[in-house]
């Protein structure tokens, strides 16, 4: 029982670092645009599918996935610069749609580019799972583990520690402000929409060799990165961590110990408890309105 | 564009001013002649069963539109969950006839209705948060009722749906496209009326009051949560309405409708044909019903052209398709009076 | 005077052009025999609606080639559904009021091809279903006709197996899609019947990522043997699961996954796994005097030399659509609808990738369990349990 238990938080973890990257790319443009992005889950599906294509050329695989992420994040600047920044003083509901519309634009060209079926790229080090206390951990979970944790470490440091980073958690504060001690917002939205797209694509190849991928992965991954992010707190970082990592180990024991029909049904309803009773997330969002 | 401020910056400020009154009362009798001039036209262009069927579908997501456009163009909120009542009408109205041998009529009423009890129970606790977090909800609502139409397969059918009876008019069955785009011509005919009754009316007026700002409207005695619960009720109604006249008409329902890209086409919609404007939502409804059928010709570039299609149009029109084009023409005859 | 009558004037401009594009694309000659298809190419069933579509088009172009039929040229008019069934049925009506198709060839789900039932009994036209369920041609329907396996021949198949290696228990994991959801009723209704009960019934989302709660449930059953009812990435991400978890107890899969592509996402994990399938996968292994040898590699050569990439047994169910049509007009001499639905019905002792077709005014699939092969992974590829 206890084996199952941890088979059971194991599967949830790994599940929610991914989660918790795609939350992390929301909060990060929500910080800089006020927007949601529903475009960050085909970032997950382009560091996928470009790595997949470009390991088929024959580039050995560390190469193909330093590529995969180069191309996402020209995709999210391109993103930034041809659809969001000659749109952003449209209301709030129309940038959403346009993301939309980006969204649809991306899995179209990606069932041109590549192809409508299943793909899956090789695991970092090997497949030979790792017995723990009566579970078994795929060695690639463990990957996805350590370079979630490697990134948010990142992450912190820069927000926290470089200039360029607390200037954009500046803006995000007061855009008039950090306008006003010469804060270039454009610039700020245009690294944030890279920075989202590096973060999905880093999950996309984390994760494609457990999950697979595919042209339309991104829309359900995206629907939980947001989830995530509002969870944990729609613009806090660690919120967003902590929002994917919870919704992850939600849906893993609900399928575990309640019912896997309703696992994902059962997840939305602590999110929706949450919403209604701790409006600004676990951890507290900057901006909340209630009335 | 920053949600710093007030949340209900939600939607674009497109909402008639004092001075412009004079023309939104025309526009209500007169827009409303010129909608039914051309219900009544375009049978000469439908040729055959399926430019029919093509209209009909128009209509009916005209009818979810409008109702939905009050909730976010008037009244300012979001819902990203709306396939959600819209599936619970067709859903619940099949099983009360098909299930449970009521009438047709009386079971498209009564699905009608009880969504709109469950949606002012949902829309209590709901309607409290704001912006994003209004979103989100609204769409983890309308995950929850699809997962639920998938899973409960010994009432709904599961995954590939249930069929259902075809509506039956005081004792005459209701069969075939023709009397079909009578039936959806006069339900979206009385929704149009409805919606801009409600809108002229003073709850209209507090809506709007509060869509440009909720604390000002508050200070001046306007309830706003017992106002935006009764959009959300109107809203659902209106859904749920065009979803159980669906559901008869295309003799079957499946979990898909309560989808959240369901519930994301519909707002596109709204958006699309111009929010704060009943007949914005009409042509965002027959724009973007329309559009997938003309773009079949592009086969593997369909998505991508859609895509390219949403983003371009709401670059330019930011306002959606109506108010902007409104708004020249308003221009153009305001420079010939010299006013403004 | 203002908006108003230029809404409305819009409005009818939009109409007019409308007509125009619509009725443009549909005015085509009368000469060409026109068979109407609509396929789930992108979407969740994508991947049976992708090589459905290419099968169709590449032999309506090898049929014209070779002279036509009925000395008319083939013309294929297709339309994807995405696996939505309200589309599916749109884009039916369009097929059979627009485009006035002679036949109709599809429907890769059962959502949408019960959507166009009604339509396609309505309007009088053959139709020949590509979709598993056996509710499609039970009770049997004038018009309505199917390809592929049902998904109870395919239970039986796997419960016969099952008790040829001494399992009597087994257990069942499933996905939430329809084609899940129809076999496992289907297999928990017979496999008491076939001597094998059924001791742990587990399902998961169709896009779940992680089945190991599931299995690791299932571990704890006292199963002999699992058996994943499911198609898409689910039954790989179970393969891989089913070995990550340590389980011994053999792994069969429905012929939902018939393809090289499944072995290749499930990888290693694979080795050992046996599913039904026709015998369309295993051309090669076939002896030299198997009655459907020639048919299934002709084909595979066809699809794979045009398309290079690896045939699936649903494109195969594809070609077996169009043939048994084009057989049905070739010896009704015409394509007068019903005359082709009574030809169709009399198909006797047609050849195809899925087995040896023999309908009937009772049977309108044909098929029975000797048209299953059971295969089995073996070093990375099929191989024939005897």
């Amino acid at each position: 029982m206890g084996g199952q238990w941890l088979q059971f938080v194991a599967g949830g973890l790994t599940a929610g670092a991914i989660y918790a990257l795609v939350g992390l790319g929301f909060s990060i443009v929500f910080n800089a645009s006020g927007a949601i992005n529903f475009a960050q889950g085909e970032f997950v599906m382009i560091g996928g599918m470009s790595a997949v294509a470009l390991l088929a050329t024959g580039l050995p695989l560390s190469v193909a996935i330093a590529l995969a992420l180069a191309v996402a994040v020209i995709v999210g600047l391109l993103l930034d610069k041809l659809a969001i920044e000659p749109a952003r003083n449209a209301g709030t509901v129309t940038l959403i749609i346009i993301t939309i519309g980006a969204s649809l634009f991306l899995r179209g060209l990606a069932q041109l580019v590549w192809d409508k079926r299943i793909h899956v790229l090789p695991a970092f080090s090997g497949e030979q799972p790792i017995a723990l206390a009566g579970a078994t951990l795929l060695p690639q979970s463990l990957w996805v583990l350590g370079v979630t944790a490697l990134a948010v470490a990142v992450l912190s440091w820069f927000f926290g520690r470089t200039l360029f980073g607390k200037a954009m958690l500046a803006s995000s504060y007061n855009a008039l402000a950090a306008r006003l001690v010469g804060i270039q917002t454009r610039t700020v939205l245009l690294v944030s929409f890279g920075l989202a797209a590096l973060l999905g694509a880093l999950a996309g190849v984390l994760t494609a060799p457990i999950t697979f991928t595919s042209y339309d992965s991104g829309l359900m991954l995206g629907l939980k990165g947001f989830a995530a992010a509002m969870l944990g707190g729609l613009g806090s970082f660690a919120g967003a961590v902590v929002g994917g990592l919870v919704l992850g180990l939600l849906e893993a024991l609900s399928a575990g110990f309640v019912s896997s029909a309703y696992k994902d049904a059962i997840a939305f309803l602590v999110l929706l408890a949450l919403l209604f009773f701790m409006p600004g997330g676990l951890l507290g969002a900057r901006r909340i309105e209630r009335v | 564009m920053h949600a710093g401020s007030n949340v209900s910056e939600l939607a674009p400020r497109a909402v008639p001013r004092a001075g412009a009154r004079h023309w939104a009362t025309s526009a209500r009798t007169g827009g409303l002649l010129a909608l039914a001039a051309t219900i009544a036209a375009l049978p000469l262009v439908l040729v055959n069963n399926y430019f029919y069927e093509v209209a009909i579908l128009v209509g009916l997501n005209a009818i979810v539109c409008v109702g939905l456009n009050l909730l976010i163009g008037y009244a300012g909120q979001i819902s990203l969950g709306h396939a959600g009542f819209y599936a619970l009408g067709g859903y619940g109205s099949a099983i009360l006839s098909g299930t449970y041998g009521l009438p047709t009529v009386l079971s498209l009423v009564t699905a009608t209705l009880a969504v709109g009890v469950v949606a002012y129970v949902v829309g209590r606790p709901t309607l409290r948060l704001k912006g994003h977090y209004l979103a989100m909800a609204t769409l983890g609502l309308g995950v929850i009722v699809s997962i639920v139409l998938a899973t409960e397969d010994r009432w709904t059918g599961g995954p590939d749906g249930m069929s259902v009876p075809p509506l039956a008019l005081a004792g005459v069955v209701l069969q075939g496209e023709r009397l079909w785009y009578a039936v959806v011509g006069v339900a979206l005919l009385l929704a149009v009326w409805l919606a801009l009754n409600l809108i002229d009316s003073p709850a209209g007026r507090a809506l709007r009051a509060l869509h440009g700002s909720e604390t000002a409207a508050r200070v001046l005695g306007i309830d706003a949560a017992r106002h935006k619960l009764r959009v959300f009720v109107i809203s659902a109604l209106f859904a749920a309405g065009a979803g159980a006249l669906t559901a008869h008409y295309a003799g079957f329902i499946t979990p898909a409708k309560a989808s959240f890209m369901h519930s994301v086409e519909l707002v596109i919609m709204v958006v699309f044909g111009g929010m704060a404007s009943v007949f914005g939502a009409v042509v965002g409804a027959a724009v973007l019903t329309t559009l997938p059928q003309l773009l079949t010709a592009l086969k593997d570039y369909e998505t991508m052209a859609f895509g390219a299609v949403l983003i371009a149009t709401l670059v330019f029109l930011p306002q959606g398709i109506v108010p902007t084009l409104a708004r020249r023409f308003a221009r153009r005859r305001a420079g010939g009076r010299g006013e403004r | 005077m203002g908006p108003r009558s230029s809404i409305g004037a819009v409005g009818r401009g939009v109409a007019a052009a409308l007509a125009t594009l619509l009725i443009g694309g549909g005015a085509a000659a009368q000469e060409p025999i026109r068979i109407g298809t609509f396929l789930s190419v992108t979407g969740p069933a994508s991947f049976l609606g992708d090589p459905e579509l290419k099968t169709l088009e590449l032999y309506v172009e090898r049929l014209n080639a070779a002279g036509g039929v009925l000395g008319r040229k083939l013309q294929l008019i297709a339309y994807d559904d995405a696996g939505d069934a309200e589309k599916a049925r749109t884009f039916a009506k369009r097929l059979l009021e627009q485009d006035k198709v002679d036949a109709l060839v599809g429907g890769s789900t059962t959502g949408t091809t019960m959507a166009v039932v009604p339509l396609a009994e309505g309007a009088s036209v053959p139709f020949v279903s590509l979709a598993g369920a056996v509710v499609i041609v039970e009770p049997v329907k004038k018009w309505v006709f199917k390809t592929p396996h049902t998904d109870r021949m395919a239970c039986e198949k796997i419960f016969v197996d099952m008790k040829s290696r001494g399992f009597t228990k087994a257990a069942l994991i499933s996905g939430s899609g329809g084609f899940d959801k129809s076999m496992r009723a289907e297999c928990l209704k017979v496999a008491g019947q076939r001597g094998v009960e059924i001791v742990a019934d587990e399902t998961y989302g169709a896009s779940d990522t992680d089945m190991t709660p599931q299995l690791t449930k299932i571990r704890a059953s006292g199963a002999q043997a699992v058996l994943n009812a499911g198609f898409g990435q689910g039954p790989a991400i179970v393969t891989r699961n089913h070995r990550q978890v340590g389980l011994t107890q053999p792994l069969y899969q429905s012929h939902g996954v018939a393809s090289k592509e499944y072995i290749k996402l499930s990888g290693p994990a694979a080795e050992g796994v046996r599913l039904p399938a026709a015998a369309v996968l295993v051309g090669d292994l076939l002896p030299a005097d198997d009655v459907q040898k020639a048919v299934v590699v002709g084909y595979r050569d066809s699809y794979e030399g045009k398309y290079k990439s690896e045939i699936s047994t649903f494109g195969g169910h594809a070609y077996d659509g169009l043939m048994l049509v084009v057989g049905a007009m070739k010896s009704a001499g015409s394509t007068d609808k019903a005359k082709v639905r009574d030809a169709l019905e009399a198909t006797k002792g047609y050849v195809g990738t899925g087995g040896v077709v023999n309908m009937s005014a009772t049977d309108h699939m044909g098929l029975d369990l000797s048209a299953f092969r059971m295969l089995e992974v073996k070093n990375g590829t099929w191989a024939l349990v005897p």
